[in-house]
C-alpha cells in the first residue's frame, strides 16, 4: 500500500506499505503521479520503514520517479530499509546513485543540503 | 544431489498481478518444511516473484486470463520451482538474461540477474509462440529451522 504523507517545501513524502512487486508497484506509479500532477514537486522522500519485500518491479517503479524527480534538478532520498530490503537495492544498483539513510529527519537533511547545492 | 522427493505442490492460477504474491507466498510455505534460514527464504520469494511476474508481463503480455503453472519440489536439501507459461516465448535467451536487458523502460532487466543471484541453478527452456519455462533450484544449507511461520 502506498500512502502520500505529506507534500512540504516541494517535497513529497511517500510511504510504502507491505510489499512492492508488480501489483503494488502499479498502485504506487497512480498514486505517487496524482500527487505530482496535482501540486508542485521538486524532490522525493520514499519511507520503506513498513515494507517487507521487494522485488524488480518494486524497484523499476522507485527508479521510474527517480528519472522524473532527477530531470527536473531534484532530490530523491530513501529510507527506512530492512536488511533484506537492503541487500536486494544494493544487487541492483540504485543505491550507488540515490541517496538512502535511516531515518526521515535524515532524510530531509540531505535534501536541504543537496538543494542548497543545487542538486 | 538427493532426488527423493520429499514434497510437491502444483499450483496453476491466472496471469493476474494479484497472484505474484500468492505464489512466493505459497512456496516460501512449502520451502520452511526444509531447514530454510530466513535469508533463504527471502531469497526464494524474491526468485519466485520475479519468475512469475516475467510469465505474466512478458509470457502472456499481461493478459490475466492466461494460465501459469507452478510446481515446487522439496527434495532432501534442494528446492526446485518451475514457472511454466505458454505464452510468446522468449527469442533470444541469451540476451534475455543480460542484466541491462527489458522490453519495458521501467524495468531494468534485474529479474534474471535476482534469479541467478539467489539460486544456484536458473534454467531457462523458450519456443516462440509456445511459451517458456523457467526452473530454479536452491540448496538448502540445513542449518534454519523447519516450519517457522511465514508471512
Amino acid at each position: 500500500m502506498t500512502h502520500i504523507l505529506q507534500n512540504k517545501n516541494d517535497t513529497l513524502v511517500v510511504k510504502v506499505v507491505g510489499e512492492l512487486d508488480m501489483l503494488t508497484a502499479q498502485e504506487f506509479r497512480e498514486t505517487v503521479e496524482k500527487a505530482m500532477s496535482g501540486a508542485l514537486v521538486r524532490n522525493m522522500i520514499i519511507d520503506l520503514d513498513k515494507a517487507g519485500f521487494i522485488d524488480s518491479s518494486g524497484i523499476g517503479v522507485i527508479l521510474g520517479r527517480y528519472r522524473k524527480i532527477k530531470a527536473q534538478n531534484g532530490v530523491m532520498v530513501l529510507w527506512g530499509m530492512n536488511e533484506n530490503i537492503k541487500r536486494i537495492l544494493e544487487m541492483s544498483g540504485i543505491l550507488s546513485f540515490i541517496p538512502f539513510c535511516s531515518s526521515e529527519k535524515e532524510s530531509w537533511e540531505i535534501i536541504a543540503k543537496k538543494a542548497f547545492k543545487g542538486a | 544431489m538427493d532426488r527423493i522427493v520429499k514434497n510437491r505442490i502444483i499450483l496453476e492460477f491466472d496471469g493476474r498481478p494479484e497472484n505474484v504474491s500468492l505464489s512466493r507466498v505459497t512456496v516460501a510455505a512449502l520451502a520452511t518444511q526444509l531447514s530454510v534460514t530466513i535469508s533463504e527464504l527471502e531469497e526464494i520469494k524474491v526468485a519466485t516473484s520475479e519468475a512469475v511476474s516475467n510469465a505474466i508481463i512478458h509470457g502472456y503480455q499481461n493478459n490475466p486470463e492466461k494460465t501459469v503453472r507452478l510446481v515446487c519440489t522439496l527434495y532432501e536439501d534442494w528446492l526446485e520451482v518451475e514457472v511454466k507459461d505458454e505464452g510468446v516465448g522468449i527469442k533470444d535467451i541469451k540476451q534475455a538474461l543480460q542484466p541491462a536487458f527489458s522490453s519495458d523502460p521501467e524495468r531494468m532487466g534485474l529479474g534474471f540477474v535476482f534469479m541467478q543471484s539467489f539460486m544456484d541453478e536458473v534454467v531457462v527452456d523458450s519456443k516462440v509462440n509456445l511459451g517458456t519455462t523457467v526452473t530454479l533450484r536452491k540448496k538448502i544449507s540445513g542449518s534454519g529451522v523447519k516450519n517457522k511461520a511465514v508471512s
